[in-house]
């Protein structure tokens, strides 16, 4: 997503955009993710039409391949292509031939066999969305990548925040809890840094990682030190990823005891965001997660009409006014 | 300790090329004529004696490398490399001389796999092999092997490479069975409670892309309990691909209570950094991994030095489709032995960083010296062991252009300078471009 496409006056024949991935915030400019918040902006007013299906990349197939479980990100790439008229095809690595042995890059040939216009994948190992895309023709979307990028996560987190708070330069979000094996954090502190907002990382020690300020964040592992960002950030602890007897923290009641995220900590007027799924009572009390200061179905929303316009993004030559798409006949 | 195939010596004639031996004081431009493998006379102007003539002009005639630590794969893994292809490769890449870690399957540790293994390379070496035996049996760090059995049939060392001997206890009677075997201990130092789960440095490379860090001081911690106990059991040990700073710190400092350490770095190490890793090859995943440029500073200046006395490749043939998986999911270990002369000239001498006379040193005096093999020298009567170097010869890494079964190599696609033009090898002309 290096290119910045010029909007151009009129009606322009459908050419195939030079070929490109999103795999990490890396891969973006300042300029492309103002103008990947834009369109999402446009597509959240179309989907309050009645009828919210668009034509715009009719013809056109996504393929969703998810090596891990996940239900907001896989539902929400899901839907994002259906309306916009996609042809989409999901497949799971329990019961597909990932079950029998077979490597990525086979199944990242097999499934290049049908040309697909994008490849949506979600891999535990880091650098499978690179693989996939070294052996497809297909754009190739990161729905997360072990611990390394989920990009449409800390876009439509941007979003959100954006939409919130009206700006993101100079925004201070504080980030809680395990960093260490969160591929939100990572991507989320890279887009933050480049649209200028400031970042705070808490947590405990074992769960920093070691050397992380060096990508533009500060690091505090005592919970006070949310009480200056405009939004707290709360993470997954992530008890799946946890090795055993590793003893990242002794355990989750201390852990929740030192930095959960309760009703006492959060000052009025902070927002509060979490990328689910949500350990009630373990990261974040109950009581924060259903005030009216949390924004985690905003964020929900936000990743739909955010996934959309990364699809759309990726499969035009670049911004067309949304508004003028007319709305798809139902059949 | 060495084996190779028996056969012809041979007769051959380097004409006017700058024969550098840094070791023998040699740095003239000389003629060289090898008389049945041996080399007869060495001075301007000398008789061909209707030998087949060479011409050096405008190359450098070196004494051929040593490399002390190759994985030639055998037995097991003979898709990836045999004693045939290694030897091969070894031969392109100027070596007279290799040595063979046992971290094979079966792992060397009984005198029937390391005969089997001799015999092997008694059929199939072109370039002389030794081969170490593994410390304790099957490498899993529990009994010792039967080193003073092994030795007698000819280890050239012992080492439980790709793994370190944990218990500090253990660790110590293999020391003090130096005293039976006269041959040396390589150690492999991880501390593998802080290595689990590693997949690269630890430090602000790993932190941002996410991968499970080895830090440096998994290693250096190794380093140090080893040369504490060589300093007690006054034994010898050699530190196998050292890759951080303090692990060179710790090391210069034994040396200097005289402790009888010697180390070795790897091509890799001394030419990238953690931050090769962003490109998420698997061809830039070791171990020990690549660490940070102050490691790397202080590897260059140990080699310089002289605290690291040799530059080892630690060539790790995998099969293709090993590599070509995610990073994670991706083997330890690269390819070496056909690019580690060009690379270090390209990286280290053509910058400045390392004088041409110190890297000869390092890749073939340096190595013999740390196992007791004998020294390739240029000199009247010493065994042609001779590697004619092109150091004007840009090429290309091309993954058909390896003698190795694999080509897990981080330098391909690359342009590097200076290239073997022609190796002898105890003797024999074993590669010509």
């Amino acid at each position: 997503m290096g290119e910045i496409h010029v909007m151009r006056e009129g009606f322009l024949p459908p050419k195939q955009p030079p070929r490109r991935h999103l795999i990490s915030i890396g891969d973006l400019a300042r300029d492309d993710v103002e103008r990947l918040l834009a369109t999402a902006k446009s597509f959240s007013r179309s989907l309050e039409r009645e009828v919210k299906k668009l034509p715009t990349l009719r013809g056109r197939t996504v393929v969703n391949v998810f090596y891990e479980s996940s239900t907001r990100t896989s539902s929400s790439f899901e839907l994002a292509a259906k309306r916009l008229s996609a042809d989409t095809m999901s497949i799971k690595a329990a019961g597909s031939s990932v079950d029998k042995g077979e490597s990525l890059k086979d199944t990242a040939l097999t499934l290049g066999a049908y040309d697909p216009d994008v490849i949506v994948i979600r891999h535990p190992q880091i650098g499978a969305p690179q693989l996939v895309a070294r052996y497809t023709d297909a754009h190739v979307v990161n729905a997360g990548d072990g611990k390394h990028q989920h990009p449409t996560q800390a876009l439509l987190d941007l979003y959100t925040i954006q939409d919130e708070l009206g700006r993101l330069e100079g925004v201070h979000v504080a980030i809680v809890g395990d960093v260490l094996h969160s591929r939100v954090a990572r991507s989320n502190v890279q887009a933050l840094a480049l649209m200028g907002a400031k970042v705070t990382l808490v947590g405990p020690p074992p769960l920093m990682p070691r050397g992380i300020e060096a990508m533009g964040c500060e690091v505090s592992h005592e919970i006070g030190a949310i009480a200056d960002a405009d939004v707290v950030y709360v993470l997954r602890m992530q008890r799946e990823r946890m090795q055993e007897g590793a003893n990242y923290v002794p355990s989750l009641r201390e852990y929740t005891e030192r930095w959960g995220v309760t009703p006492e900590r959060v000052r009025s007027g902070q927002k509060v965001m979490h990328p689910g799924p949500m350990n009630r009572g373990v990261e974040i009390d109950p009581r924060v997660a259903d005030a009216g200061e949390a924004l985690i179905e905003a964020q929900v929303r936000a990743g739909l009409v955010v996934r959309m316009a990364v699809l759309y993004d990726l499969l035009t030559t670049g911004p067309v006014p949304v508004e003028a798409a007319e709305p798809l006949e139902v059949a | 300790m060495l084996y190779s195939r028996d056969g012809r010596k041979d007769d051959i004639v380097v004409r006017g090329a700058r024969v550098l031996d840094p070791v023998e004081g040699v740095d003239a431009v000389l003629d060289v004529r090898v008389d049945k493998g041996v080399i007869a006379r060495l001075g301007a102007n000398v008789d061909t004696n209707e030998h087949r003539v060479v011409d050096g002009n405008g190359l450098v005639l070196a004494p051929a490398f040593v490399d002390p630590h190759v994985h030639l794969r055998v037995p097991g893994g003979e898709d990836e490399e045999t004693i045939a292809s290694g030897t091969a490769a070894a031969a392109a890449g100027g070596y007279c001389a290799i040595l063979a870690m046992p971290n094979t399957d079966p792992v060397v540790d009984s005198a029937a796999v390391l005969g089997s293994l001799v015999e092997d390379a008694k059929a199939q070496a072109s370039v002389p092999v030794g081969f170490l035996a593994a410390i304790t049996r099957g490498q899993d760090g529990a009994e010792l092997t039967e080193m003073a059995e092994l030795a007698d049939q000819g280890a050239a060392g012992f080492t439980d490479d790709g793994r370190p001997v944990v218990a500090p206890g253990l660790m110590r009677r293999a020391l003090q069975y130096h005293r039976i075997t006269g041959r040396r201990l390589a150690l492999h130092c991880e501390e593998p409670t802080l290595s689990k789960g590693g997949q690269m440095h630890e430090g602000a490379v790993s932190a941002e892309l996410g991968f499970g860090g080895y830090p440096s001081v998994a290693e250096s911690l190794m380093v140090e309990r080893d040369l504490s106990l060589a300093a007690y059991e006054q034994a010898p040990l050699h530190l196998l691909h050292l890759s951080a700073r303090e692990s060179v710190d710790a090391l210069r400092s034994a040396q200097a209570k005289g402790v009888e350490a010697t180390a070795e770095v790897t091509p890799h190490h001394l030419c990238l950094t953690d931050d090769a890793v962003r490109s998420l090859d698997s061809n830039v995943k070791m171990n020990p991994p690549l660490r940070s440029a102050d490691d790397r500073a202080a590897l260059i200046e140990g080699l310089r030095d002289g605290t690291i006395g040799s530059v080892a490749t630690d060539h790790a043939p995998h099969a293709r489709h090993e590599k070509e998986v995610p990073f994670e999911a991706a083997p330890f270990g690269v390819t070496g032995l056909e690019t580690a002369f060009a690379a270090l000239y390209t990286y280290l001498v053509e910058p400045g960083l390392l004088k041409l006379e110190t890297l000869l040193e390092r890749m073939s005096a340096g190595p013999a010296r740390a196992y007791g093999l004998e020294r390739p020298r240029i000199a009247e009567g010493a065994e042609a062991n001779l590697v004619l170097l092109d150091t004007e010869v840009a090429w290309r890494v091309e993954e058909g252009g390896f003698r190795s079964r694999s080509a897990n190599s981080w330098l391909l696609g690359q342009t590097l300078k200076g290239r073997p033009r022609l190796t002898v090898a105890a003797g024999r002309l074993v590669f010509e471009a």
